[in-house]
């Protein structure tokens, strides 16, 4: 069970201007600004439970990310994972849980797949019989077998990703975090991703935690979205409950967006584009872009 | 004109971005304050050990020292553009090939700013605080108003010669697989034969007069020993002479190999 | 603790495997590197050499003995390079944010990051430093007592463990700064190059500036005196071994700095 209660986290950013004027005065003083990336978040996440973490750019959802997995110490409140405090005892955390981020690579980059499998199977110290266990039961799911043998470097964006999750997953972790998984994926990866996620949830029970911009992932994969919006948690529901939240703002505002004359008149039946139409309405009405 | 405006914006968003770094720049001189002390004490035992065998006012040995670390990032060739070689390395130059200027002058333009933003950002701190430091480890006077009007020149000459040649290790990256390497087969050649390493004047003479031909002399050599005036008369001239006729050579033929290496290009299909 | 130690230098030499077979991914830029690096060194040899022929001896010292010294100073450099690439790249690594895959991972920092490079590379550099180092015996008159070679040992050792602590002294700024981390390369960078003559050439000041704010002296002008036979006195030779104290002291700081990044964020 993961819980969050009143976690907050500011940063300090040093302001830096245009202009060689700017520059020069830079040299001598330095102004800083504070940003607060999150201000009194609390949620209570369940084993097994899938849950898909939303919001704009910058809103806070990587601080969350972080603090959830230990890298990142909060200012106040107060956060469990499984009765551990994440940031306490790092390596007795970090063993237990997994993390992919989509726009990261955790492989070594020159050597084949399969060698970085094999280091972190010394890192994570997996006995070997999980390990072959785990090895084959993702190289089936994923269709790894062909890409093991290639260096990382080689891999489609695709491919990567799919190696990527394994390698999160080898040493049989209880909570997943995914953060933007199929950023810049094709159709067919993305399909292949969250049939995957789908199967690890319910067979493995793996608890996921699944930050995204794309819509149709949270439409695929999760009954429950936290929408976070300048460091505050701003909905915590269903997907109903969010379009319920769309409609209470008002509809989103059709007159902003000028692909949309009026063409679509069923906008509900419409899946996940609509479903963007209401988050990014969402966003507008609340003004935390 | 506008032509000219294009690459004096190059010019300027890489001075900015030079000035940006305002911790590195300060510690950077602090750094070099440190380095130069050490040099200028190494070179007095060296005097003290066998004072009939210096080739130079020890004076002018100390202002070398200063000059050089003053000036070190606009000369020395290790300090290439990195992002130059990695467009070079990953394709990143089909944008550059879009752009409506030649990659010659673009480069050139792009080079020369970073190194006139490190060096003239760094030279001032350092320069200051090395003439006010006590008697013997403080950088003098230029030896006269004559010498100081040629040592600026000559510097100015010098950095062009400087990029003209860095023009060259780019280009070559164009022919090889691994520029790291051959960037650093040339910057050990060149460090030492443009008077880095030691001054020109402390190399034995027949080593002595031939690298002083060559153009990696117009490099720190030139312009540093103006300075202090231990390059003086016909010597000075023919110096400042052969700084002018290598940055001819070295820009004409550098324009010519980087239409070949441009051709190249096309054809490969980046 | 028998069985962690032991997994962990399992895990160092798997990591030192996959930077190796990393490396060797790309062996003409390997081959060239190596042959850079040795040629790029010889410049200070060269440099050094001219100076001896103008001067013959500097403060006493001959051309043969300052090449030992030299050699030496360059093989610590060369193999702290070596192991401790990973650290002396560590800015880079904060900066793309790699440390944070580090954190994640359930094993202590320090291994990780040692094992995130090794910089075979350098091995052209330890090549020059033996062939200095030859010529430097064949040319000076020192008497090679039992002594003196562990004395050499030591320094080795020192030498080292010190440039290995500056790194990890460098690294544990980048937490708090990533622009300032070039006043630490005085040390790193300034002791190699400056280091190639013993430091008592420098002066008084500097001798002692170089053993009480900078350990610098105990692995090389200490050591150097009774290799030379310039002193009797023996233990000046264990001096170096001070510098694992120095290392600890880095390692307070890395972790200060770790747990700094921990709560400031990137």
């Amino acid at each position: 069970m993961i819980t969050m209660e009143h976690v907050c986290k500011s940063y300090r950013v040093a302001k830096r201007n245009a202009g060689m004027k700017e520059a020069c005065k830079a040299l001598f003083r330095r102004e800083t600004e504070v940003i607060q990336a999150l201000s009194d978040v609390s949620f209570t996440i369940q084993d097994g439970e899938m849950v898909g973490y939303i919001g704009p750019n910058g809103a806070g959802k990587s601080s969350t990310i972080k603090i959830l997995s230990g890298i990142l110490t909060p200012e106040s409140g107060s956060c469990l994972v499984d009765g551990r405090i994440p940031w306490k005892n790092r390596t007795e955390h970090v063993r237990r849980i997994g993390v992919v981020f989509g726009q990261r690579s955790q492989l070594w980059w020159d050597v084949p797949v399969i060698d970085s499998f094999e280091l972190l199977k010394d890192i994570y110290s997996i006995p070997s019989n999980e390990y072959w266990n785990n090895m084959e039961e993702l190289t089936e799911l994923l269709h790894l077998q062909e890409l093991l043998k290639m260096p990382t470097r080689q891999l489609s964006l695709g491919q990567r990703m799919r190696c990527e999750i394994a390698a999160s997953l080898l040493h049989s972790p209880k909570i997943l975090f995914l953060d933007e998984p199929t950023i810049g994926l094709d159709a067919v990866s993305k399909l292949a991703v969250r049939e995957f996620v789908m199967r690890l949830n319910q067979d493995h029970k793996t608890t996921v935690i699944l930050t995204t911009h794309d819509m149709q992932d949270i439409e695929a994969l999760t009954n429950r979205i936290i929408l976070i919006g300048r460091g505050r948690v701003l909905m915590d529901g269903t997907l109903d409950d969010m379009r319920r939240l769309a409609k209470e703002q008002g509809e989103p505002e059709r007159e902003k967006m000028p692909a949309d004359n009026g063409s679509m008149q069923a906008p509900a039946e419409c899946g996940s584009e609509s479903l963007e139409r209401i988050v990014a309405g969402i966003y507008q009405k609340l003004d935390i872009l | 004109m506008t032509k000219y405006k294009t690459y004096f914006s190059f010019f300027r968003i890489r001075f900015n971005m030079g000035l940006q770094y305002r911790v590195a720049a300060v510690s950077g001189a602090a750094t070099q304050l440190l380095w130069g002390l050490m040099e200028c004490l190494a070179f007095m035992a060296f005097q003290r050990s066998a004072p009939e065998a210096y080739p130079m006012a020890v004076s002018a040995t100390v202002s070398y020292v200063w000059l050089r670390e003053a000036f070190f990032s606009a000369f020395t060739t290790w300090n290439a553009d990195q992002d130059i070689f990695d467009s070079i390395v990953n394709g990143g130059i089909a944008y550059e090939l879009c752009r409506p200027v030649s990659i010659y002058h673009m480069w050139f333009a792009k080079t020369t700013a970073s190194r006139a933003a490190g060096a003239g950002l760094r030279c001032i701190p350092l320069l200051l605080a090395a003439s006010i430091l006590p008697r013997p480890y403080r950088l003098s006077l230029p030896a006269s108003p004559l010498h100081f009007v040629l040592f600026t020149i000559t510097l100015l000459l010098g950095l062009g010669v400087t990029v003209a040649f860095c023009m060259f290790t780019y280009i070559l990256a164009f022919f090889t697989i691994s520029p790291q390497g051959l960037r650093m087969l040339l910057t050990s050649m060149i460090d030492f034969l443009s008077g880095a390493i030691i001054p020109l004047p402390f190399m034995p003479d027949a080593v002595r007069s031939i690298v002083e031909l060559l153009p990696f002399a117009g490099m720190f050599n030139v312009p540093l020993l103006i300075y202090s005036g231990e390059l003086a008369g016909a010597a000075m001239y023919r110096g400042i002479g052969l700084q002018c006729f290598w940055l001819v050579t070295l820009v004409i033929s550098g324009r010519i190999l980087c239409r070949v290496a441009e051709r190249r290009i096309v054809v490969q299909g980046g | 603790m028998k069985e962690k130690i032991k997994s962990n230098v399992k895990l160092y030499f798997h990591y030192l495997s996959v930077a190796l077979r990393s490396t060797m991914q790309y062996k003409t830029s390997f081959y060239l590197m190596v042959t850079g690096r040795f040629l790029l060194f010889f410049n200070g040899i060269l440099g050094v050499y001219f100076m001896f022929s103008r001067f013959g001896h500097v403060k006493g010292y001959t051309f043969g003995e300052v090449l030992l010294c030299f050699a030496i100073i360059q093989a610590d450099f060369a193999l702290a390079e070596c192991i401790g690439s990973g650290f002396a790249a560590f800015a880079g690594i904060v900066r793309q944010g790699e440390f944070d895959r580090v954190l994640l991972r359930p094993r202590s920092t320090i291994l990780q990051v040692l094992g995130s490079q090794f910089r075979i590379d350098r091995i052209g550099l330890i090549f020059q430093a033996v062939f200095m180092f030859t010529y430097g015996v064949v040319i000076s008159p020192v008497e090679w007592t039992f002594g003196r070679i562990m004395t050499v040992c030591f320094m080795l050792l020192g030498g080292t463990t010190l440039f290995v602590s500056f790194f990890l002294l460098r690294a544990a700024f980048t937490f708090f700064t990533l622009d300032g981390i070039e006043l630490v390369n005085i040390l790193t960078y300034g002791a190699q190059e400056h280091g190639k003559y013993p430091i008592d050439i420098y002066g008084k000041k500097m001798l002692k500036f170089c053993t009480y704010v900078i350990p610098y002296t105990l692995i090389q002008y200490y050591p150097l005196q009774y290799l030379l036979g310039r002193t009797n006195r023996w233990y000046y030779g264990v001096y170096p071994l001070c510098a694992l104290y120095f290392l600890l002291i880095c390692y307070g700081m890395w972790r200060f700095g770790m747990r700094h990044y921990q709560s400031a964020g990137s």
